[in-house]
């Protein structure tokens, strides 16, 4: 289980990215996070990932306190972020340098073919394309089998038919290893697709709003009841979230003259 | 899905590339020479009809038998010998400091800001104002011609590899500290291979100027050596020598480069497979 106890973050400048984070994620599930920009989505998953630390509470995997990059937890980023100088086959072992060569080739082998790239081995990162990129980078945080799977936007910058095909390729590698599933998305449609739970954020500071389940079986069907209410809610939820913060907001800066009229 | 016929493409692609690859390399160098070719025919043809005595300006023929002349009593290949000696040990010094003290400021601020404006006061200083303190200090031997080319191949070195450092990509970084490398495997596995091309830039950079600067060394009072045959030349009024010196350090500068090219060619296979299909 991944949990998340009252986690805060403020930057050295002063900045409030997150405050008072609670949330428990269930081996296996998958969950989205959305919600309009500076809401904390991409600080959180550096959070969880150990780039950067919490300034309070606590991020634990299985009561694994996470402090630093940690072996349960693999990290998609937005961009593939491939290593130009090795091939296909070597940038997916890399998590594996540990393993003898043999077996870090099975292993690459293995997931190259279930990302549907067996043959793309020994090719240059170069030579594949955005989508193709991706799903080698998916590979390579999946291969040394974390209990958690995060994706930061991992696929804003493909368009939408590559998109489909990985949310396909993602379910599937899900499907097969079970990991827990944390990706920050844009896409309402990507959210409600991928995801059991959506949690939808606030900015300034980021705090969740609002949780929302979706209970469509999967495979989904885009065009069916279930989907289309959860869909509903997410986005009256995310409306509501943006309305707020314009209430919260608009008295502050009254305040604010009237301190100075003062 | 597409693979197989990806494969396909790509075998069909593949034979006629060689064919129309060898013909562009012929015409290439066909239109490369055809200028300094002609060039000369013409100057030789002046020379023979008259037009000209060819004494300062000596033809094409008199440069080749100055060059057969100094083949033949073997001082060519002892001119040669002792330049590439003082190019390849002053090159072996500068660029070993140079990537030394780059890394250092590449890596640390501390050092960075300590070192690198001394350096760059330094570096705008021309080569030929050592000449005077490197006689004085190292006498007038090999040790202060080394040194001299050693300080003409230290700065492209320094300035290269300290650059390269400060622009490695912080994203790849990151992906060295999700997969939890230690410091070692960090400089192994994602530095030295993220700096390896501008690296080998800076070394090709450096060894050209290592060859500028072993002229001015040799300059300075040398009984061997390109350098030296140029002013020998020029001393006793031998043109047809100064000139084959001339093409005797392009044609060294440019093999040396090739060699060094062609050595670090495989640790870039991964840049030069993306440039030749663009």
């Amino acid at each position: 289980m991944l949990s998340l106890n009252s986690v805060s973050k403020t930057y050295a400048d002063g900045t409030e990215a997150l405050r008072d984070i609670r949330l428990d994620i269930e081996q296996g599930e998958i969950v989205a996070l959305v919600g309009g920009s500076g809401c904390g989505k991409t600080t959180l998953m550096r959070l969880i990932s150990g780039l950067d630390t919490a300034s309070s509470g606590t991020i634990a995997v299985d009561g694994d306190v996470i402090t630093a990059p940690h072996p349960a937890v693999g990290v998609v980023f937005q961009e593939p972020r491939l290593l130009p100088w090795l091939s296909v086959a070597d940038n997916i072992g890399f998590g594996l340098h540990h393993l003898p060569r043999a077996e870090r080739e099975a292993s690459s082998d293995a997931a190259l073919e279930r990302v549907g790239l067996a043959g793309y081995g020994a090719r240059w990162p170069r030579e594949l394309s955005g989508g193709q990129q991706q799903r080698v980078s998916i590979a390579r945080a999946l291969v040394p089998k974390p209990k958690v799977l995060l994706l930061d936007e991992p696929f804003s910058a493909l368009d939408a038919f590559t998109r489909a095909s990985l949310h396909e390729h993602l379910l599937t590698l899900w499907a097969a290893i079970r990991p827990t599933v944390v990706i920050v998305t844009h896409d309402v449609d990507e959210a409600i697709r991928l995801a059991d739970r959506v949690v939808v954020m606030q900015p300034k500071p980021g705090r969740i709003f609002e949780t929302v389940s979706v209970a469509a079986p999967r495979p989904r069907d885009p065009l069916g009841l279930p989907y289309e209410k959860a869909k509903r809610r997410v986005l009256h939820a995310l409306d509501r979230s943006l309305q707020t913060e314009l209430k919260v907001t608009k008295p502050a800066p009254q305040a604010g003259e009237a301190a100075l009229w003062w | 899905m597409s693979e197989q016929s990806l494969k396909q493409e790509h075998d069909n692609a593949a034979p006629p590339a060689p064919r129309s690859s060898v013909m562009r390399r012929v015409s290439h160098y066909a239109l490369a020479f055809a200028l300094p070719v002609l060039l000369a025919l013409g100057w030789e043809y002046a020379v023979r009809a008259g037009w000209s005595n060819g004494r300062l300006m000596p033809p094409p023929s008199r440069i080749l038998d100055a060059f057969a002349d100094l083949a033949q009593s073997g001082e060519l290949w002892t001119h040669i010998l002792a330049t590439l000696m003082r190019v390849l040990a002053g090159f072996a010094l500068g660029a070993v400091s140079g990537a030394i003290i780059g890394a250092l400021s590449g890596v640390s601020d501390i050092a960075r800001r300590t070192l690198d404006p001394s350096l760059q006061a330094l570096r705008s200083v021309p080569s030929i104002a050592w000449v005077p303190l490197f006689l004085l200090w190292l006498g007038i031997f090999e040790a202060s011609k080394i040194a001299l080319i050693a300080v003409g191949v230290f700065f492209p070195v320094y300035l290269g590899v300290s650059g390269a450092i400060e622009s490695i990509d912080r994203k790849l970084v990151e992906v060295g500290r999700v997969f939890r490398l230690t410091p070692f495997q960090m400089v192994t596995r994602i530095l030295l291979p993220a700096i390896l091309p501008a690296t080998i830039i800076a070394l090709r950079a450096g060894l050209g100027l290592g060859f500028m600067f072993v002229v001015a060394a040799e300059f300075m009072g040398a009984s061997e050596g390109l350098g030296y045959l140029l002013v020998d030349g020029q001393q006793m009024g031998r043109p047809d020598r100064i000139l084959a010196a001339i093409i005797a350090f392009a044609a060294l500068g440019k093999i040396c480069d090739g060699i060094l090219v062609i050595l670090t060619r495989p640790l870039l296979r991964w840049q030069d497979l993306a440039r030749s299909k663009l």
